[in-house]
């Protein structure tokens, strides 16, 4: 722990070092060879650190926050060194550093794009879509009839491709965020009803059994047998959803749309060849996407801590 | 190889419940009751022309090797499995309507509690459905995890307890509702061998006490002959009855009884019944 937290701190004086010296003493592009053995001891250094701190047990937010993140920062670096370093144009790729400054500079048009992008067209579509999928999946459940009509034709609706469905929403329910809403319900709708049906059936049957000696009726086994027991699959659709439904809403952007959000902004500045503000963006749905999948994987935590694969945390 | 024998069942004297104690209900009463799967190759017989009468307050062990059909009589009775001829009546009612007047209580041969809820909670599952009011919900819970001798662990999980208190955990919900049939499938059969005596001491003491009419599967000679008033034999292909044993040894018995000449005589003969079953197949 104490080797770990040495090299760690060493590695980050290095780095803190060498990139004042690139940005102050060095010319981009031909910086000298002591310059990379300096970033190459870094890398090594941060890596003997990082494999020293990932073996400690307690306190756990080493190995769960400090180890992951000083790795995160260990890759931003080396982005930089090298994309500075050898003086790659911003068109290919822009340094982090130039990333983070258009972000700063660019707060308020961003923050439109995220509004626009992420709290109308996602939040509704996943939501409606999700909703939609879990009743269906629960009515479907109770009749054969349906769940043999419905499922060929859910399995149809999820293998269309967005850049097919995303221009006919457009059609029909006009440029602004509603269409990606649209076609974000159609994504997450399938694998929302799928994940429900087979968490619906999985109850064991001493499980099940229990419940007929009860005389338990439908709602009863529903409510307090069967729907427990689908938590688990209902959550692993909600977080394959919300990745699907980001990918959607901006996609579906593409194919017109009111001068904002997230898509629009990433398919006109490419044009411009403003890639630095493409790359903002991309920083943005990343962040926002990461957050989203970390609240529904908190809210998972709280409401199936039995699951076999959280108890050890428990007990 | 295998020949289905229909000429199996034995003399009619030796299925009627001892006679002295005539005076009490009927529990359960199954007349020429069969059983036949219907499997991918051919139907199989679980039961074949099965004779049985229980009456209330009795202790019935059903005794044999894997495949005799014992666990498929439980769930006949229980309405978790249908008969394919017979007849059967659970307090003079059939099984279904004996299990829609909720007459019996069920413990698995897993514990079957529900993970997500605590043991206080899983207690008061059936509770819940039956529509008892919370108040008599909370008090029945401590209640009933007192007398397993668990009330300390109401607010753990599940799997949190090691195997032996979630199979007592799974007696007192069934215990909860009140029911005045037991019916138990190999409720120790995983258990290992100090706990499953220490188990079988207290399941005495509670059959004692609450004077229910309790039907247990097992596979262990010492567990029946200890635990049972009456002990039935069964033999598999075709699943039947071989022979029933009456089994008096003194009510306020403790384990040691298993060293008495007593008790090693019917265990002695409950063996002898077995190994008759057996020879079918050799």
């Amino acid at each position: 722990m104490k080797g770990g937290v040495l090299a760690v701190a060493a590695a980050l004086a290095g780095a803190a070092g060498s990139l004042v010296l690139l940005a102050d003493a060095l010319t981009p592009g031909s910086v000298p060879l002591a310059f990379w053995a300096l970033v190459l001891g870094v890398t090594a250094l941060s890596w003997i650190g990082l494999e020293r701190l990932a073996g400690v047990d307690r306190p756990r937010w080493i190995g769960g926050l400090v180890v992951p993140g000083l790795f995160g920062l260990l890759l931003l670096y080396l982005w930089q060194v090298l994309t500075v370093g050898f003086d790659v144009p911003a068109v290919l790729l822009p340094s982090p550093a130039r990333i983070g400054h258009q972000l700063a500079a660019n707060a308020g048009l961003l923050w439109q794009d995220f509004r626009q992008t992420f709290l109308k067209s996602v939040l509704a579509g996943f939501t409606l879509g999700s909703g939609l999928g879990f009743l269906v999946a629960v009515l479907v459940d109770r009749s054969p009839f349906l769940q043999r009509g419905l499922l060929p034709l859910g399995a149809l609706v999820s293998a269309i491709p967005i850049v097919g469905i995303a221009p006919i929403m457009v059609m029909w329910f006009g440029f602004d965020w509603q269409s990606k809403a649209a076609v974000i319900v159609v994504m997450t709708f399938f694998p929302m009803l799928v994940n429900t049906l087979a968490g619906l059936g999985s109850a064991s049957e001493i499980e099940r059994d229990l419940m007929h000696s009860y005389a338990a009726g439908y709602g009863q086994t529903l409510l307090k047998l069967r729907l427990p027991s689908a938590l688990p699959f209902i959550f692993n659709a909600l977080k394959i959803n919300s990745t699907l439904a980001l990918i959607g809403g901006i996609v579906a952007e593409f194919f017109g749309t009111p001068v904002v959000g997230m898509g629009f902004r990433i398919s006109v500045e490419i044009g411009r060849m403003n890639v630095d503000v493409v790359w903002a963006t991309i920083a943005v749905a990343a962040l926002a996407g990461s957050i989203f999948y970390g609240i529904l994987a908190l809210v998972e935590r709280g409401f199936t801590f039995w699951h076999p694969s959280y108890r050890q945390e428990q007990s | 190889m295998q020949t289905l024998r229909t000429d199996t069942t034995m003399s009619a004297d030796s299925l009627r419940p001892a006679s002295r104690e005539d005076n009490r209900p009927v529990a359960i009463d199954i007349r020429d009751l069969s059983l036949t799967f219907r499997t991918a190759d051919a139907p199989v017989t679980a039961l074949s022309n099965v004779d049985l009468q229980i009456r209330a307050g009795e202790f019935v062990s059903l005794i044999g090797p894997s495949g005799c059909g014992k666990t498929t009589l439980m769930r006949v009775m229980a309405d978790l499995a249908r008969p394919t001829s017979g007849h059967i009546t659970v307090n003079g009612l059939s099984p279904e309507q004996a299990r829609l007047a909720r007459a019996y209580g069920y413990v698995f041969q897993a514990p079957a509690l529900y993970p997500w809820r605590s043991v206080r909670r899983n207690l008061m599952l059936p509770l819940e459905i039956m529509g008892v009011p919370a108040s008599e919900r909370e008090a029945r819970a401590a209640r009933y995890l007192e007398m397993v001798g668990l009330k300390d662990f109401a607010n753990k999980f599940p799997w949190q307890l090691s195997g032996g208190m979630q199979q007592r955990v799974s007696i007192a919900r069934a215990l909860s509702f009140e029911p005045k049939l037991l019916l138990m499938d190999e409720p120790f059969g995983a258990l290992d061998e100090i706990t499953r005596d220490h188990l079988n001491e207290q399941l005495l003491r509670l059959w004692e006490q609450t004077q229910k009419t309790v039907i247990f599967v097992t596979h262990s000679i010492p567990e029946a002959v200890f635990l049972s008033s009456r002990i039935v034999v069964m033999s598999p292909r075709p699943g039947r009855i071989l022979e029933v044993i009456d089994c008096n040894l003194p009510p306020d018995r403790t384990l040691d009884v298993r060293e008495t000449p007593e008790f090693l005589t019917i265990a002695h003969r409950v063996r002898v019944a077995l190994r008759a079953g057996h020879s079918y197949d050799d």
